[in-house]
């Protein structure tokens, strides 16, 4: 080969490799050129993709996220939800102390927390009568297990200390960086930050488990809600519960060593003269509720990370001991709803359909200063808000409204048999036709306007009838604009629920209505995801059929 | 500038000005101020805000219409860790919500809120409508009936008591109640004959539900069911029905306000409360000019001065004989008005709402 250039190709170099302008192989140039092109065409859409991403893929994720994730039980209920394992539930007999210990333990520190009442709420929706059961316990959780903190104090005075405890549980390393933290306060005052978080003995948590586990959280839990120390509070009154458990337990202390050893052995010793505490007692005393075997068997079934349950309660299912059931029929209400949902929105997308089609048609033939008028006109309801356009249909529609009025005027109707035509399912129709209307005339318009006439024309020259040349020739060729408005009609009016609101009364309500009334009345957002990702998928699996049947390259917008 | 940054603007100024005279507390100057619109925070606007900013024209205040949403709105907030407001107008069920989820800030009600003009300590002069901790109480409302004054067949009788809502032979024609289970049970239940002590106790059992229910079925087909406060006031006045609950001080705009053909009926008014919590969370100046304004704004005169554009009674005991003669009849807790009353209970439908709303929904769905 010889470093000629040929006819319309660059030069070419030794190894047979084109060349471009600058001496690069030709490849390479030009796929640093498409590279380049891309880019920019990345960073054109970039602004969208991130928008998207932001406002439309994250909320939905976290949506779908939602209707599943059911940590609060496992996170805020920890020892309960362990014990509860050991549990079962089908006994039919309430489960034992441990469990009733791991609850009050718990609930204190929600309480401290300020989650119990969350919690309560969570396990209500399952089980009515949770959410009460939790705020009264709550309430008097710091007065359970007094007696055996007197005993304990009458015992020594040193156990009402707040130092004696920290000495006993802190980790040494801890207690050293509490002083310092302490020295340093004492100095710069607020400038301190925080008092280090406390940390327990490894040492004592193997000897007094419970204790160390529980004097730890207390002693965070005020560290981090209350911004005290645990220097200066005495432990709450369950935290000697847990060590009386610990004593009585059987806990091996002859080869302890660490802080106050001996007050721990003469502890030990005292033990078994205390007057014996019932947690379970006394939480049965506080409300019966806490002896009902279905409330606690609610609590195991959700008690895991994750739950199906909002989807379950989303198709009218709950979980019971022997598995899944159908709820009561006197409380089925989303199967229905989401049923109706699709059917009216079905019936609102053939009725903008079978309005909107000669309308469209029109708008495509008339001469264009005609075209535009009524186009306009057609554009009307669209600048309008969609509260006024609803309303107006109440101020029509209603028996004492203007059409009723009309209608007896003229001696259609009597006055005592005025129709029926809002707050129920006509009115929703009705409303949603007319204020979803544009969403089908205007894909309709833009493909019928590229229909040219000489189509029409030539068929009917060549013998047609005006039936068959428009049902063979134009309604063909109009039906991408049909797909188009009805994907548009059918997916808006699945997710309305303004307007099905303020006319539906009851029988013309959407699914949408309880998503809406599950987020900002009942607080139940996991519900209120379930039911949304239910309706997302019910259109995708449409939208996937619709795509099998008809095409979605056979969808044209313009 | 948001008003956080103006904030930090006025205090870095003022600390340079002024270093020595450092511990005058700082107030922001922007306050957002969270109710329902409409007529009732017209009120609260004259009675409270353009009073107080009278005094202190250097405030802003911002109104925001989001009490309805108000606890989805602050858990919202909560989780996003920017609280934008400042003070939040909730009914008391939502209070207590709040301030167990510790989305509200407790209060010492003595501390924060002024005593009465006679010396008594604000929690006192409160008295039980102090529900929570987190709760400054500001009005008494309650939900009761309305009816036409000009219904041809009802042949010149009206109605006295709430179980003529539910009597169809004597007063036919339409009626409005709102879409929820709350109140309907309870008027369900004492017009079916249960004492008022006893109706939480029945609606705990099956059979109680069902009675509620039944009773309900009897006018089912003549009634229209409201979500907005202001829809029984409109289809009164349409004449789409003839007889419907909302809360009283809406009434009160339609019948002595817009002239319209309406009286009332006060027969077992449900009564409930609402009142302002300071969100749990706000920067130190915003919490200073928020329990300056509530300061005021709570005050013996400044509640008696709420009535006198809406008839909602106030919750201070020392405000009730301020309050304008004119208004004493439209208030519900005046004596000829309160012969029969009941306070919802907030525990008790805290538990029972999710369940019952369930069954409500699905009957009304029949």
């Amino acid at each position: 080969m010889s470093d000629t250039t040929t006819g319309q190709g660059g030069p070419v170099s030794a190894g047979g490799v084109m060349l471009a302008a600058d001496g690069r192989p030709l490849k390479q140039s030009l796929a640093r050129a498409q590279r380049r092109q891309r880019l920019r065409a990345f960073l054109l859409v970039a602004p969208l993709l991130a928008f998207v991403l932001i406002a439309f893929v994250a909320p939905i994720a976290d949506m779908l996220f939602r209707s599943v994730e059911n940590e609060i039980v496992p996170e805020t209920l920890p020892r309960t939800v362990a014990e509860l394992r050991r549990w079962d539930e089908r006994s039919g007999s309430l489960p034992p102390q441990e469990v009733f210990v791991a609850m009050a333990r718990d609930l204190q520190l929600a309480e401290t927390r300020k989650l119990h009442t969350r919690v309560g709420q969570r396990l209500n929706y399952e089980y009515t009568g949770v959410s009460s059961l939790f705020r009264k316990t709550g309430r008097r959780l710091s007065r359970m297990g007094r007696e055996l903190k007197q005993a304990f104090v009458g015992l020594d005075p040193a156990w009402g200390e707040p130092a004696t405890w920290v000495e006993l549980i802190g980790a040494p390393d801890w207690r050293e960086a509490q002083a310092a933290w302490a020295a340093r306060r004492a100095r710069a005052g607020a400038d301190a930050g925080p008092e280090p978080l406390f940390r327990a003995d490894p040492a004592i948590a193997a000897l007094l488990p419970q204790t160390a586990d529980f004097y730890a959280a207390f002693a965070r839990a005020i560290q981090t809600e209350d911004g005290d120390s645990p220097t200066e509070e005495a432990p709450w009154p369950l935290v000697y519960d847990a060590l009386y458990r610990d004593l009585s337990g059987g806990a091996d202390l002859s080869r302890h060593t660490g802080p106050h050893a001996d007050l721990l052995r003469a502890a030990a010793a005292a033990v078994p003269g205390f007057p014996p505490v019932s947690i379970r007692d006394e939480m049965l005393k506080v409300d019966d509720g806490w002896g009902d075997v279905a409330m606690w068997q609610t609590i195991k079934a959700y008690s895991g990370r994750f739950t199906n349950g909002y989807f379950l309660a989303a198709l009218d299912m709950k979980k019971t001991p022997d598995g899944i059931a159908m709820v009561e029929e006197n409380r089925r209400i989303y199967l229905m709803l989401f049923w109706r949902t699709l059917l009216l929105s079905v019936g609102i997308t053939l009725a903008t359909l079978v309005l909107g089609y000669p309308v469209a048609w029109l708008l495509a033939n008339l001469p264009a200063r005609h075209a535009n008028l009524l186009l306009i006109l057609v554009l009307l309801p669209f600048w309008t808000s969609l509260l006024v356009r609803t309303s107006a249909w109440k101020v029509l529609l209603q028996q004492q409204g203007v059409i009723n009025d009309l209608l007896v005027w003229i001696g259609l109707i009597s006055d005592d048999a005025r129709l029926v035509m809002i707050n129920n399912q006509t009115g929703t129709i009705i409303a949603m036709t007319h204020i979803l209307l544009p969403f089908m005339v205007l894909p309709l318009y833009s493909v019928m306007k590229t229909i040219p006439p000489s189509y029409l024309r030539a068929a009917k020259s060549l013998g047609a009838t005006n039936w068959t040349a428009f049902w063979r020739v134009y309604f063909p060729l109009s039906v991408p604009g049909i797909g188009a408005g009805a994907i548009l009609v059918f997916i808006l009016s699945i997710g309305y629920y303004i307007t099905p609101e303020l006319v539906g009364g009851t029988s013309g309500i959407f699914i949408s209505n309880r998503i809406a009334y599950h987020i900002s009345i009942s607080l139940n957002w996991g519900l209120a995801a379930a039911l949304g990702s239910i309706l997302l998928f019910a259109v995708l699996i449409l939208y996937w059929t619709y795509d099998r049947i008809v095409g979605i390259d056979n969808v044209k917008l313009g | 500038m948001t008003p956080r940054k103006t904030a930090f603007a006025a205090m870095a100024g003022a600390g340079i000005l002024a270093a020595t005279a450092a511990m005058a507390q700082q107030m922001a100057n922007t306050m957002t101020l969270v109710s329902w619109g409409g007529a009732y925070q017209n009120s609260q606007n004259q009675a409270y805000a353009i009073p107080y900013r009278a005094m202190h024209p250097e405030v802003e205040v911002v109104w925001d219409e989001s009490s309805a949403e108000a606890v989805a709105k602050l858990r919202a907030m909560n989780e996003a860790g920017n609280i934008t407001w400042d003070l939040v107008d909730v009914v008391a069920a939502d209070a207590i919500r709040l301030c167990d989820e510790g989305l509200a800030m407790e209060i010492d009600h003595d501390e924060v809120l002024a005593p009465a003009p006679d010396g008594t300590p604000a929690s006192e002069d409160f008295g039980e409508l102090i529900v929570s901790d987190c709760f400054i109480p500001q009005i008494v409302f309650s939900t009761t009936f309305g009816y036409r004054t000009d219904v041809k067949e009802w042949g010149g009788k009206v109605p006295t008591s709430v179980c003529d809502v539910f009597d169809l032979k004597t007063f036919p024609g339409k009626r409005s109640l709102e879409k929820r289970p709350i109140g309907n049970l309870e008027w369900a239940l004492i017009c079916d004959g249960v004492p008022i002590e006893e109706v939480y106790d029945v609606l705990e059992t099956e059979e109680g539900i069902k009675r509620a229910f039944a009773k309900l079925d009897t006018i089912r087909d003549q009634v229209i069911w409201w979500t907005a406060g202001a829809q029984t006031p409109q289809l009164l006045a349409d004449g789409e029905v003839v007889i419907g609950s909302t809360y009283n001080g809406r009434l009160y705009a339609a019948i002595v306000e817009q002239k319209q053909p309406i009286a009332m009926l006060w027969d077992w008014q449900m009564f409930d409360l609402d009142g302002w919590i300071i969100p749990a969370g706000l920067p130190e100046d915003r919490l200073a000019r928020v329990l300056d304004f509530v300061r005021f704004a709570t005050d013996t005169q400044r509640l008696a001065d709420q009535a006198k554009y809406i008839s909602y009674g106030p919750a201070r005991k020392s405000s009730a004989p301020l309050v304008p003669e004119h208004m004493k009849p439209h208030m519900p807790t005046d004596p000829a008005n309160a012969k029969h009353t009941f306070l919802f209970n907030y525990e008790w439908w805290a538990d029972y709402r999710d369940d019952l709303d369930a069954r409500f929904q699905a009957w009304l769905a029949q």
